[in-house]
């Protein structure tokens, strides 16, 4: 089994403590759509284990930072790096091999395959199968045992052979946060995983993202502040493609120009945005 | 020198005839996303409707009706098949067209023959236009050059001037935003694929005439087409423009020229023998390999620059 | 059944998601995978199908149109490899089959001529779909490379532009291409093993049909390896693909250089059977049958393709003797596919068999009848109208035989029947599509409902 695989550990619990090369570093991204620049200068590092969570009003370029740090866009300027190894100019797949993994907001599985068999094909590459046309699916047993292990955790172990595209919007979100998982990645971007849900569906989902990237660092783009609050370690504020403040929880909620920016006012007390 | 620019001014016409089918297809393709497999056969509906009016009336009246006819009928097809299929996507658009070329090629068989018929160019419009030195310019190649550009200058300034022209220009880009304005973005649909459709049918009138005019037609351009359009760069009439003229003057030239390389080696004073492994094929004239050149064309564009020459949207 | 659904209903609730989990909790779903019932019974079956069919259909005609059956399943099958499966709409595909074809038989040429390794023998002859198999694969790594770079309709025009410039270097290099004559051989060669020469036509049935089948399982097996099934993934979500760790393009390469493989197989055998090769094997016109066959059998299932190439060789070699407008007849159906029933044959009688297994079949049989009666009568209307036509203007008489009768085509009286039976064909057809779509929708509505309540979706 390749590196991949041997981070997949689900007893592991906690950060890493003085880990020196943080998990993901920008050092001034910049990125421009044509004339615009709607990522005007993010500097970011975040250590290994963490859970770090990116908000900021609409239009803010959330996604866009999303979008860059996953290989989607490149970059116009500046630098990221993953593992103290740089990604830029790489393609999605190359950045997914070396230990990064991300869900998208508008649900993008597969939709013909059975629930099973999608994450069973986001485990495969990891494991180490890659292109080959010699190994019997079913007879894989490490595939399927971490498919059915995701499967359960994720709750949709009952829906095993449902096709994705039948399956409900909650159902779909945490198909698609377990196929981001099953690589065995340890380094997660979740693009508002909660988008479009119920309280009781945010609060599953939580309790479900909470479980699932245990011992990994987590990047989060969230609206939902509850979901915010609850599960990050440190929050970034991204206004007009800039951070504007990067800290722990309490202290963003009490940030003047926090409030101002994201909500025009200042809060009297912490909550929901 | 004469040579050079005779063919220059048939190859130009040749190209801005294929620019005619080209840029209905690219609009097509533009707006809904959907490759009009069958715009070559609309092509040949277009001669040979053109034929029978000629026969029954005469060249003009058929310039204008022809048209006219495979518009509607292109409009009837959008919006009795292809909207149908539209829900479906794209792969089921492409095949739903594929199989009305099929079916096009095979019905006019029923109607008109196997044969080729003889359709010809008027007599008013016969004989040569011009001369330099010994090589004279046929009067309906020029005939082709006017109508294309004439048609060409029309659509720009319909799609410009106009409101209806704007809506169009809008959902080539945004159809949703378009139709939440209230615009009817399917009936602009069928109207660009008529008049898509309609544009293949003048091509055809003219093509028709100034070529052959047999159930094989469709075929043959509608290839010839594709190469022009993924050439070009999918979905720009810029790109379209410049491939269709690029390579309507690369044929024209191309079957006139009787090189070889092994001409060219003698003509440096290297013989190659016959008995030489390479022989066969370096003693082919560009004439003989003419028909391949287009092809080999895009595969020197798939391989050095495979969003085209000037493409912007991907397929 | 209401303790497996309280089962569920603890399954999914948030308490102790961790639990073990108890076996034999999955819900019933609709699972069109027939080979779960005895994949051993499906194989054994179709092997001894294959081996007794000759027994039943003794007839020579019989016996050819079984023979390009099985090339064409296997052409057919080769071909969902990369479209059904792997997403990607080729208008070339001939391209494989047709070049592959050309090597094995100057290959098979200068085995009889004896100047290949291989003995004069039928031993070779038997191996020979081996040959445009390699080639098929040689191609499909040269040829995949470029055309895989685009998707989509890209690389739909991608594909056509090849095969045009393959077809038309058939032409110009005469030498390996034969030119109009094409490159003809013999499949008889050396001395016979075990009494096989491969002269008889039962003896090259038998041959294709061992082929067949093993590229069957071959092609089978495939879809259950992990490429096959990634080929999937990026069927269906190319980007997500990518995420997982896939290099989509690398994926579509490879899956092109399996398939084009296979192709070379059908080209091989194609060789053997008709001991010709000319360049329409590499031509538009070839590649839109395995196209026609894999969507109108359905290219959602593995066995479509199969189904596809059964209807369409009758079609092509059957019709024909009846009627010169069949392919004009197998345009319109292929269309007609497109409209009404993209997932092709396979998933008309699957979504019957659905029905059938709810025991809902009986509300449909009515509708049924009606809407074949009257399609009936309009076809009949429609098949006089073209046959007619057909005779008009491309025979040089006007007699002709329509369903065994001895007609004047230009007869006014035909006409007019002809015109009614559309007319009134067309009219009741019509209602009764109406009356079937109303019940049949009632009847997926029952289902749906029927379906929820299992799974409480």
């Amino acid at each position: 089994m390749n590196a991949l695989a041997a981070t997949y550990d689900p007893t592991r619990t906690g950060a890493v403590a003085g880990a020196a090369v943080p998990a993901l570093a920008l050092s001034d991204v910049r990125k421009s759509f044509g004339k615009t620049e709607i990522i005007r200068g993010v500097t970011l590092s975040i250590p290994r284990g963490e859970r770090h969570a990116i908000i900021g009003p609409n239009g803010a370029g959330k996604s866009t930072l999303f979008n860059l740090i996953s290989g989607r866009f490149p970059v116009s300027a500046g630098d990221i790096a993953l593992n103290g190894k740089s990604i830029i100019g790489k393609r999605p797949f190359e950045i997914n091999r070396m230990g990064l993994s991300r869900s998208f907001q508008i649900t993008n599985i597969f939709p013909r395959l059975s629930v099973y068999e999608n994450i069973r094909c986001a485990t495969l590459y990891a494991l180490g199968y890659k292109y080959s046309f010699w190994h019997r699916l079913d007879k894989l047993r490490d595939a399927r045992e971490r498919a059915e292990d995701i499967m359960t955790r994720i709750g949709l172990r009952a829906r095993r052979d449902v096709a994705a595209g039948l399956l409900t919007y909650a159902d779909q979100r945490a198909l698609e946060i377990g196929i981001t998982i099953a690589g065995g990645a340890d380094v997660i971007l979740l693009d508002e995983p909660t988008a479009g849900m119920s309280r009781s569906e945010s609060d599953r989902a939580v309790e479900l993202i909470r479980r699932m990237t245990e011992g990994k660092t987590l990047v989060m783009v969230e609206h939902d502040m509850s979901v915010v609050f609850n599960l990050a370690d440190r929050i970034s504020v991204v206004v007009y493609g800039e951070v504007i403040a990067s800290d722990v929880p309490a202290r963003i909620r009490g940030n003047r120009a926090v409030q101002e920016a994201y909500l025009g006012t200042s809060l009297t007390d912490g909550g929901h945005g | 020198m004469e040579f050079l620019l005779i063919s220059l001014l048939n190859g130009v016409s040749y190209g801005l005839l294929l620019f005619m089918l080209a840029s209905g297809l690219t609009l097509i393709f533009s707006m809904m996303g959907v490759l009009n497999f069958a715009h070559a056969s609309f092509y040949m509906i277009g001669a040979y409707f053109a034929y029978t009016i000629t026969r029954w009336i005469g060249f003009w009246p058929a310039l204008i009706i022809a048209p006219i006819l495979v518009g509607i009928i292109g409009a009837i097809v959008e919006r009795y098949g292809l909207r149908r299929v539209h829900k479906w996507g794209h792969v089921p658009e492409l095949l739903f067209t594929f199989g009305l070329a099929f079916i096009i090629v095979e019905l006019v068989q029923i109607i008109w023959g196997r044969a080729a018929v003889p359709y010809r160019v008027p007599a008013e419009l016969d004989g040569p236009l011009f001369q330099v030195y010994t090589a004279t310019f046929p009067t309906f190649r020029a005939f082709m050059m006017l109508v294309a550009i004439v048609m060409l200058v029309a659509i720009w300034l319909a799609l410009t001037r106009t409101r209806i022209g704007l809506v169009i220009q809008a959902s080539l880009t945004h159809p949703e935003t378009v139709e939440a304005l209230g615009h009817n973005v399917p009936r602009v649909f069928m109207l660009t694929f008529g008049g898509g459709c309609a544009l293949a049918g003048l091509a055809g009138v003219i093509g028709g005439a100034a070529f052959v005019t047999e159930p094989g037609m469709a075929q043959f351009l509608g290839a010839l087409l594709f190469v022009v359009v993924v050439v070009g760069g999918m979905g720009s009439l810029t790109g379209a423009f410049i491939a269709s003229l690029l390579i309507g003057v690369l044929q024209t030239f191309a079957v006139a020229i009787d090189w070889s390389f092994v001409r060219l080696l003698q003509g440096i004073g290297v013989t190659l023998s016959p008995a030489n492994f390479a022989y066969p094929a370096l003693s082919l004239t560009i004439a003989e390999i003419a028909p391949v050149l287009p092809y080999m064309l895009l595969v020197l564009i798939l391989i050095f620059r495979p969003r085209g020459l000037m493409g912007t949207r991907e397929g | 059944m209401s303790s497996s659904l309280e089962q569920q209903a603890r399954e999914s609730a948030p308490v102790d998601p961790d639990a073990p989990v108890r076996s034999g909790t999955r819900g019933r779903t609709i699972r069109f995978r027939p080979y779960n019932v005895g994949r051993w019974v499906i194989w054994g079956g179709t092997a001894l199908l294959f081996a007794v069919m000759p027994f039943v259909f003794t007839s020579g005609f019989a016996i050819t149109l079984m023979s390009q059956m099985g090339i064409l399943i296997i052409f057919a099958l080769a071909y969902n490899m990369i479209f059904g499966q792997g997403g990607m709409l080729s208008f070339g595909h001939a391209v494989y089959s047709g070049l592959g074809a050309y090597f094995a038989v100057h290959t098979l040429n200068r085995v009889a001529a004896g100047t290949f390794f291989l003995p004069a023998s039928p031993i070779s002859v038997m191996l020979l779909p081996l040959v445009g198999g390699v080639f098929g694969a040689f191609f499909g790594v040269l040829f995949g490379y470029l055309t895989t770079r685009k998707a989509g309709t890209a690389f739909a025009m991608i594909t056509l532009g090849l095969v045009e410039m393959v077809f038309a270097a058939a032409w110009i290099f005469t030498g390996f291409f034969g030119g109009e004559g094409g490159i003809s051989t013999n499949r008889v060669m050396g001395q016979p093993v075990l009494g096989i020469t491969f002269g008889p036509s039962i003896q090259v049935y038998y041959l294709i049909a061992a082929w067949c089948f093993l590229s069957m399982i071959a092609m089978y097996a495939f879809a259950h390896t992990p490429l096959g099934r990634i080929s999937n993934a990026v069927r269906d979500n190319p980007e997500r693909a990518e995420f997982i760790g896939y290099n989509t393009q690398r994926v579509r390469w490879f899956v092109l250089i399996a398939s084009g493989f296979f192709a070379g197989i059908s080209g091989g055998l194609s060789v053997i059977s008709y001991e010709i090769v000319t360049a329409e094997n590499v031509s538009a016109v070839r590649s839109a049958v395995p196209l026609l066959a894999a969507f109108i059998g359905g290219s959602m299932f593995f066995f479509g393709p199969i189904l596809g190439a059964v209807i369409v060789d009758i079609f092509a070699v059957a019709l024909v003797h009846y009627t010169k407008a069949w392919q004009f007849y197998l345009g319109t159906f292929f269309v007609l596919i497109v409209m009404f029933a993209p997932g092709g044959v396979a998933s008309l009688i699957l979504m019957n068999l659905r029905v059938i297994k709810y025991g809902l079949f009986w509300r449909l049989r009515d509708p049924y009848v009606g809407v074949l009666l009257t399609g009936l009568v309009l076809l009949l209307g429609i098949i006089m109208v073209i046959e007619m036509g057909y005779q008009l203007t491309l025979e040089w008489t006007t007699r002709m035989s329509l369903f065994g009768f001895q007609v004047d085509a230009a007869s006014p009286e035909l006409w007019v029947i002809a015109i009614g039976l559309i007319v009134g064909g067309g009219l009741g057809f019509e209602v009764m599509r109406r009356y079937f779509r109303r019940e049949w929708g009632a009847v997926q509505e029952q289902i749906e409902e029927q379906v929820a309540r299992e799974l409480k979706l």
